[in-house]
């Protein structure tokens, strides 16, 4: 690797820290517009007045704005995010515990997605007019307009009702079924580590439903990118030439096109991914899903402030985490990148 | 004004998918003008004699578990959605387009904050942001208007900076600062009709997914509160009779829904054929 990549990725890291930054006094600013006063919310309706003060003091809701958020941020630093009314865990376990769930199925929706989105993008930018081109516009126009809960249903409906062909939307594994040891979280990984074949079915089949919803969300669009840009790229000098020189078309587009297509798809993906993330908690919730979503609601019904702010900072610095990726990629595949800067 | 309709005209006939996007528009509008006089039903009186009947010719859309008529309260929430929507939508296209607008025409430092501001709502998940927005502010409906137009904002200054960015330079614009126009009265009068149309393109295909995320917003029980009727609510109320087979107390709503949010896609792409034909596709 070139020391030049390396400096660049060094500097896209630190291009990230005003992002880190700007989400943190988001939500330092959040946790403190709470209506009415936070010490009177924490301490319940049957607080009297002394008691009430004294959870002010433990909050340090009774100091300067500065200092609460210089408080704020060791907390953090030391990965304290309060404690989970409902379980009395700490926040950051519960989030860590239940994450493996979230991130297996928001993957595999994603790979889902991927699978079927670019062929059919690369295809009807090949044949513009065709079948293809059409099916895929109709599919974007769709997937865009989908709301991701009304295809979660629909689906139960359909393969769980009508067909009978996936269990009942609840949870990750058949009841009757016990959890894989936990290396990875991931029950799809985990399983097939410890050679439980029974499980590894089971766990697809819950996931099947789920996955295919997410998916068919973020099919939209990836596919209306991936035909954009193959026909963009298609239509340029260096496929004329490629042609004009003889390479099959094979070669042409696979190797010339699609490399070169693929690049704004990548910057896609991250929006893509912010969609997803939002999209997981409703999917979460209309199948069950005991990840870090449902977790959320859980936490907004009770009106759980510390889960709630807690679970949108790890979402918030997931997707910066997510975008860096995305943007480090970026760097190694197209060397143009590294030549401006 | 004759030249622009029969552009409207052209591309019409070019295009009926627009025409059926407007023709879609119009109706929706009009439901959620008289919505509640073109319900059969009370859409909250219960009937504890017809509960879950499927659609028949009394009940369309079939009855719900208290027995509510489907069909009315579908109707009548239209209005509901609509407005959140409407509502947060103006508000983005408000305060975006002027520090958009400012942002592109004054450059320099207000440009960098404007700028600051919006990255930072962008690097939320948009829904999760929402999420935290309305539990902090409180679960009420305006603050489902106030979420929405936070996470649409970007979407509006980026579009007005780079619009009033590109024309800060032209012609016209030096022309009313020589005739002793202030920097409002620029900004308002002679930048503002110019880049209103790519404006409006925005605000079309940013409605559907204020819909959706209002809607996802009621689905987890965020805002709307029951027994009132609203689509994303009555997804919620009958999600749980799905794996039992009553399919039509989720799926009616649920495609209400999803027509509306069409609708405002469709549009969109058919104004901005309209306004730019050169992006057509």
């Amino acid at each position: 690797m070139r020391s030049g990549t390396l400096t660049l990725i060094g500097r896209r890291l630190l291009q990230a820290a005003p992002a880190v930054m700007g989400i943190i006094v988001v939500t330092f600013v959040l946790t403190r517009a709470l209506p009415g006063d936070p010490a009177v919310f924490f301490a319940g309706p049957t607080a009297d007045a002394q008691s009430i003060a004294q959870i002010r003091k433990s909050l340090g809701l009774d100091k300067s704005w500065p200092e609460q958020f210089w408080i704020y941020l060791r907390d953090l630093a030391r990965g304290d995010l309060g404690k989970a009314v409902s379980t009395g865990q700490p926040v950051l376990h519960e989030l860590a515990t239940r994450l493996p769930a979230s991130l297996e199925l928001t993957l595999l929706g994603l790979l889902f997605a991927a699978a079927a989105a670019i062929p059919l993008g690369v295809l009807a930018a090949t044949r513009p007019g065709s079948w293809v081109d059409h099916l895929c516009r109709l599919l974007v126009t769709a997937g865009v307009s989908l709301p991701t809960f009304f295809t979660g249903l629909f689906l139960v409906y359909i393969f769980y009702f009508l067909l009978g062909a996936a269990p009942a939307p609840l949870g990750r594994l058949h009841i009757a079924l016990v959890e894989p040891a936990r290396v990875t979280g991931f029950f799809l990984i985990d399983s097939l580590l410890a050679r439980d074949f029974e499980v590894f079915r089971s766990a697809l089949a819950q996931l099947a439903l789920p996955a295919s919803t997410l998916g068919i969300f973020a099919l939209a669009p990836l596919a209306r990118m991936t035909r954009a840009a193959m026909l963009g790229v298609l239509s340029s000098d260096f496929i004329r030439t490629a042609r004009a020189g003889g390479l099959t078309s094979w070669t042409v587009l696979w190797v010339y096109a699609f490399r070169n297509a693929m690049l704004p798809v990548l910057t896609t993906l991250g929006m893509v991914f912010s969609f997803l993330l939002g999209a997981n908690v409703l999917v979460e919730k209309v199948f069950a899903w005991p990840g870090i979503g449902s977790f959320a609601l859980e936490a907004l019904v009770a009106s759980d402030y510390a889960a709630v702010q807690g679970f949108v900072l790890a979402m918030a610095l997931m997707y910066v985490a997510l975008n860096l990726v995305i943007d480090v990629l970026y760097t190694l595949i197209d060397p143009r990148v590294g030549v401006e800067g | 004004m004759g030249r622009h309709w029969r552009h409207l005209r052209y591309v019409m006939g070019e295009n009926p998918i627009t025409l059926f996007a407007f023709s879609l528009f119009f109706g929706l509008v009009l439901v959620a003008i008289f919505g509640p006089g073109l319900a059969p039903y009370d859409p909250l009186a219960s009937d504890a004699a017809n509960t879950l009947k499927p659609p028949s010719g009394a009940h369309l859309f079939g009855t719900d578990d208290l027995g509510r008529d489907v069909f009315s309260r579908v109707v009548v929430s239209t209005r509901l959605d609509l407005a959140i929507s409407v509502a947060a939508v103006s508000l983005s296209f408000a305060f975006g387009s002027l520090a958009g607008g400012c942002a592109g025409y004054f450059g320099g430092a207000v440009d960098r904050m404007v700028g600051r501001f919006v990255d930072t709502i962008m690097a939320f998940p948009l829904f999760v942001l929402a999420m935290g927005i309305v539990s902090a502010l409180g679960n009420t409906v305006e603050n489902i208007v106030y979420a929405t137009a936070i996470i649409n904002f970007p979407f509006y200054a980026r579009v007005a900076r780079a619009e009033a960015s590109a024309r800060r330079g032209a012609g016209y614009i030096e022309a009313a600062r020589l005739s002793g126009n202030g920097h409002g009265r620029i900004l308002l009068f002679h930048l503002g009709p110019n880049i209103l149309p790519p404006m409006m393109v925005q605000i079309s295909l940013n409605m559907g997914y204020a819909i959706l995320n209002a809607a996802g917003l009621s689905f987890i029980g965020l805002g709307v509160r029951p027994p009132a009727a609203e689509w994303g609510i009555m997804v919620a109320e009958g999600a749980k009779f799905i794996v039992s087979g009553e399919w039509w107390l989720a799926i009616f709503p649920g495609a209400a829904l999803m027509l509306a949010v069409l609708c405002f896609n469709l549009l969109g792409d058919g104004l901005r054929d309209l306004f730019d034909p050169r992006t057509r596709t």
